[in-house]
């Protein structure tokens, strides 16, 4: 990977965080620049939903500090696309696909009582970018699994964002929608640094451009490969990825039906 | 029938209950939409018992029990939106423990007031019959300012409605909007006091949303329906009552209730038979079972 000499667009220098007596994050310093497409990946239980709060400014770190566009975690994250895990819950809501990647376009406080033509437009291009603009009818109870990632990738592009950031965005995805997913975001990708977290190894390593181990420490090296020390921190996926042939090796989606939420 | 209607509109007491039932209707529909779709039913119900404190201190004080009662929902509304915010693990507990305490404030202020009672129980379970002038004006501007705030905030609320940690992260004042919107239900408990009373009030909140909700599948429209469905059960259930001579509050939400039933077997049906025309070439059918 060739250095990236621009500013970092995320940057955690030294974060401890955790819950109450509970230290979820220990250490953790990492970088993400212009373009990147990295992929974290880490056991449930690890510290990466942690990890996201703490960039989305949700979750205050104990010590250390984090910067997103050089600002504060509050400040930076309105660059932030941020695209969650899916919820089940999230279906028997009343809404359909157009209001959903509306709120995209909310700005802070109470600016953004109305949608202006300009919010409609990026909205309209969000879900062309998406595939998703014949659809945005459609309830969200009536798309699959699939269809409703795009949809939240959808609202994080309508606001224009810097950087996407993904929780978990296969886990309830059919592996030929993932694969498609993984298409979009690397062509988002040419304008947009992604941060991708999971704990499905082979889903992400296949796509991303580096790879990064957390459990509760992080390690990451700008790298593709996985190396020794993030064995170390004790993560089976490594091994498995190790187990499979070289480090590099591009691996082919696996047979990992991600459990559905239908 | 014709006749009857044309009784029942020549009674003041009768035009005024059916004023109040629309603009009840008006404010739980649109309220009560946003407490099933939150799934703030409990606190709902806490505010609206909470209230009876303020009705019980306001008549041993000798003041209006509707001006207690509109100060404790507003403070219980605060307190319960406070600790639905902050005690994300005991909420419901220390909800629950509000709940019965000002339900107990009133029971025991009333019972310490020396005189004739009878019209308190008007409180508890309504009597949209004795709605006064008063009233009726203190409801109008209550409503006016929650329907006007609900229709500026909209987009808003939509918002921190179906997903919170994304309006946060667009820098969204959540908490201030979430604290206002349980505000609102405080408001909305003291408009439908008089109408169903504080311990039926949950279901006139509950029951028209839920069946709009089978039905439409957005916020503004489960809000349209269900302001219409709640005008339909008051006014029904208010017709009804007078025909039978039974309390006009209870009637309301027994009409409300059976045809919660009706419709969500109506539903339930409809689901089934549509799902065993597409089962054999959909692979989606399952969704269709909600």
């Amino acid at each position: 990977m060739e250095e990236n000499s621009e500013a970092p667009v995320i940057s955690l220098r030294n974060v401890w965080a955790g819950y109450d007596l509970d230290t979820v994050l220990e250490d953790v310093s990492f970088d993400l620049h212009p373009r990147d497409y990295v992929g974290l990946i880490g056991p449930n239980g690890g510290g990466k939903t942690t990890l996201i709060k703490v960039i989305l400014g949700l979750v205050p770190p104990r010590s250390g500090s984090v910067s997103v566009m050089g600002a504060s975690a509050q400040e930076g994250r309105k660059h932030i696309g941020y695209v969650p895990q899916l919820q089940v819950s999230d279906k028997a809501f009343p809404i359909n696909v157009w209001d959903v990647v509306s709120m995209g376009r909310i700005k802070p406080g109470f600016a953004s009582l109305r949608l202006n033509s300009e919010d409609r437009q990026r909205v309209e291009e969000a879900l062309r970018q998406t595939g998703m603009l014949e659809l945005s009818k459609r309830s969200i109870n009536e798309i699959s699994g699939g269809q409703r990632q795009r949809v939240y990738i959808a609202r994080a592009l309508a606001a224009q964002p810097r950087i996407l950031l993904l929780d978990e965005p296969t886990a309830s995805v059919d592996p030929q929608a993932s694969v498609q997913l993984y298409d979009l975001l690397a062509k988002l990708n040419q304008e947009i640094s992604i941060l991708l977290i999971s704990h499905d190894m082979t889903a992400v390593s296949a796509y991303v451009k580096t790879i990064g181990c957390i459990n509760r420490r992080l390690v990451y090296h700008r790298d593709k490969s996985v190396s020794e020390d993030m064995l170390q921190i004790g993560y089976e996926c490594p091994v498995d990825l190790i187990a499979h042939g070289v480090p590099h090796r591009v691996l082919p989606a696996h047979d990992h039906d991600g459990e559905r939420l239908e | 029938m014709i006749n009857f209607l044309q009784e029942l509109l020549s009674y003041e007491f009768m035009r005024n209950a059916l004023l109040a039932g629309v603009i009840v209707s008006a404010a739980c529909g649109v309220v009560g939409t946003l407490v099933v779709l939150n799934r703030i039913v409990f606190i709902s119900g806490g505010i609206a018992h909470a209230a009876y404190g303020g009705v019980g201190i306001a008549y041993f004080l000798g003041l209006n029990p509707v001006w207690g009662a509109v100060g404790f929902s507003l403070l219980s509304s605060l307190a319960m939106g406070y600790v639905h915010r902050k005690e994300k693990g005991r909420a419901d507990t220390i909800i629950g423990v509000m709940w019965a305490l000002g339900m107990a404030l009133g029971i025991i202020f009333v019972s310490l007031s020396p005189g004739y009672k009878a019209d308190l129980m008007s409180y508890l379970f309504g009597s949209i019959l004795a709605v006064s002038a008063a009233d009726l004006w203190l409801m109008v501007v209550i409503a006016v300012v929650v329907l006007a705030f609900v229709l500026v905030f909209y987009r808003l609320l939509l918002a921190i409605s179906f997903d919170e940690t994304f309006s946060t992260v667009r820098n969204v004042p959540v908490g201030l909007l979430s604290m206002a919107m349980i505000v609102l239900i405080g408001l909305t408990v003291v408009i439908s006091m008089r109408v169903v009373g504080l311990i039926l009030v949950i279901a006139l909140l509950t029951i028209p949303p839920a069946i709009a909700n089978l039905f439409v599948r957005d916020m503004r429209g489960i809000m349209i329906l269900s302001t219409g469905l709640s005008l339909l059960f008051t006014i029904s259930g208010l017709l009804i009552s007078y025909a039978l001579n039974l309390p006009s509050g209870a009637v309301i939400i027994l009409v409300a209730s059976l045809a919660y039933g009706a419709a969500a077997a109506f539903r339930q049906i409809s689901a089934r038979r549509r799902l065993k025309k597409e089962a054999p070439n959909g692979k989606n059918g399952f969704e269709l079972i909600r």
